[in-house]
């Protein structure tokens, strides 16, 4: 794998750092003008999602990390992993709980999402910023209110629970975006 | 079609760094300092072992030399100063490789001068009203003056006169630096220049010019040593909003501290493994003939524009930064 040095930690880079695949999120040249450069970094663990911060001195390098985002379709649960498959090459990838972490709750059978592989392993599941997900439990809405002014609590079907309008009823579809967890707009059939 | 011929700048700031440039000239004139130009090409470069040089290649058939971009005025200004100038000033472009980032640009504009007859207390005045002056309009409380003991001892609790190794780790765990441990190993000016660019500086200038002085001898670079406690040395570090603006020194006149100094610095480059470069002999010789009596000070101008402008990158003020230049 390639040696990075401080100049091209530019964000997004995967390096190791502690024997962890880590992204680059920002990286800040400090200098006084009579003495050391340094480089003040954000890093993130992308084993852990945790971030914190590092300083280098000017120069010093990182070894590259072997760490791909690719694009699969959910296939399913057999209850201790889950299985994910590359369209293309029918390439499939198991991971467990740990791994898929929050991205669980928004995973359908058959949609598709990002898998992090680090070493040709999964490392983390990213699901698609929009998802469309039936409802499955939620309180009979008020007729007549057509605004999102308050709104109700409402379980989807892959286990997510989202606030909805009070006009959106039980077995609707709907669009949510997974990075806010907010209803987005009910989806025609 | 490519974009990048544009500047990231806008025409406020073109404006605003004409109009700086203007009542920097009328400040000095007004104050009698004669504005002086030296070469930006050099034969020579400095020894300081943190600067990392521009070279280029001179073509005086049959031969060829190597020449330098300053990485500032300062040798060439002093042996000015040695040659009888008397008070000068100087706007310039320095050049620095390898430092690009939100306060650095490889080529930047200093402003620098020189007081002959001037100590660093003399020079401080100037440096608060010139301040004054250019920030006219921008609503900065009254100046501070702190000796680097002080703050440094203020936000790490640390004594940065005297290096105590486990003293110095356990704060670096405490304040979440660990790392500093490895960084700095047991060399206290490291370990100073990573606790001060980290913890200290952030807090210095809120609102107001902040004046730091009596740096630690270990970090005395051209600055003379305090007579009357020789752990000091006579620097002066400016700062405003966290930013470092500019270093000024009671200047160095004794040509043999000078020498030691710059074989110190060369001895550092060596062992590190850093392109050999030589001392600059006019420049000794100038000291050696006699430096008057001077104390002078580099500041930054394009950090001083994002400053007046409140601009968050170093890009902003420039008309074209080192990626569209």
């Amino acid at each position: 794998m390639a040696v990075y040095s401080t100049n091209e930690f530019k964000t997004g880079l995967k390096v190791m750092l502690d024997n962890d695949p880590c992204a680059i999120i920002e990286n800040e040249f400090v200098k006084p003008g009579k003495g050391q450069a340094f480089n003040r970094v954000k890093i993130r663990n992308l084993k852990t999602g945790r971030v914190i911060e590092r300083t280098f001195k000017s120069g010093e390098s990182l070894e590259g990390a072997d760490v791909v985002d690719v694009e699969m379709q959910y296939l399913y649960n057999d209850g201790e992993y889950r299985h994910f498959m590359v369209q293309e090459t029918f390439e499939q990838y198991q991971a467990d709980s740990k791994i898929v972490g929050e991205a669980s709750q928004w995973l359908k059978d058959q949609d598709f999402c990002t898998v992090t592989l680090w070493n040709d392993a999964p490392l983390a599941v990213t699901p698609a910023n929009f998802v469309e997900l039936a409802i499955v439990e939620t309180d009979p809405g008020v007729r007549g209110d057509t605004s999102g002014g308050g709104g109700k609590p409402a379980k989807l079907e892959t286990g997510a629970v989202v606030r909805v309008p009070l006009f959106v009823q039980q077995g609707e579809v709907i669009k949510v975006d997974t990075r806010t967890s907010e209803y987005i707009s009910r989806v025609k059939e | 079609m490519l974009t990048d011929w544009q500047p990231l700048t806008n025409s406020k700031s073109l404006h605003l760094r004409a109009q700086l440039l203007r009542k920097i000239r009328d400040f000095f004139d007004s104050r009698g300092l004669l504005e002086v130009e030296t070469p930006v090409l050099s034969q020579s470069t400095g020894t300081d072992p943190q600067l990392d040089y521009f070279s280029t290649s001179y073509h005086q058939l049959p031969e060829q030399q190597t020449l330098y971009l300053q990485t500032s005025p300062e040798f060439a200004m002093k042996r000015l100063l040695a040659a009888g100038s008397g008070s000068i000033y100087q706007i310039c472009k320095a050049f620095r490789n390898g430092e690009a980032g939100r306060y650095h640009n490889p080529e930047f504009t200093l402003l620098e001068w020189y007081r002959v007859g001037f100590d660093l207390s003399q020079l401080m005045d100037e440096v608060e009203a010139l301040i004054a002056v250019l920030f006219a309009n921008y609503g900065l409380d009254s100046t501070q003056r702190k000796s680097y003991t002080d703050v440094f001892y203020q936000y790490t609790g640390l004594n940065a006169q005297q290096f105590c190794y486990e003293d110095y780790c356990a704060y670096a765990i405490n304040c979440n630096l660990p790392e500093a441990m490895n960084l700095c190993g047991h060399e206290h000016g490291l370990w100073l220049d990573l606790l001060f660019s980290h913890r200290v500086q952030p807090m210095l200038g809120k609102n107001c010019l902040t004046m730091i002085a009596d740096y630690p001898a270990c970090q005395s670079s051209l600055a003379r040593l305090d007579d009357e406690n020789p752990l000091l040395t006579k620097r002066v570090e400016l700062f405003i909003g966290g930013v470092e603006l500019g270093n000024g020194y009671y200047e160095l006149t004794d040509y043999q501290q000078q020498n030691q100094r710059f074989d110190q610095e060369l001895a550092i480059r060596k062992e590190r493994g850093l392109i050999v470069t030589h001392k600059d002999q006019r420049f000794l010789s100038a000291l050696k003939s006699g430096l008057p009596d001077c104390s002078g000070i580099a500041i930054g101008l394009d950090r001083l524009l994002m400053l007046l402008s409140r601009s968050s990158h170093i890009d902003e003020v420039l008309s074209f930064p080192i990626a569209r230049a």
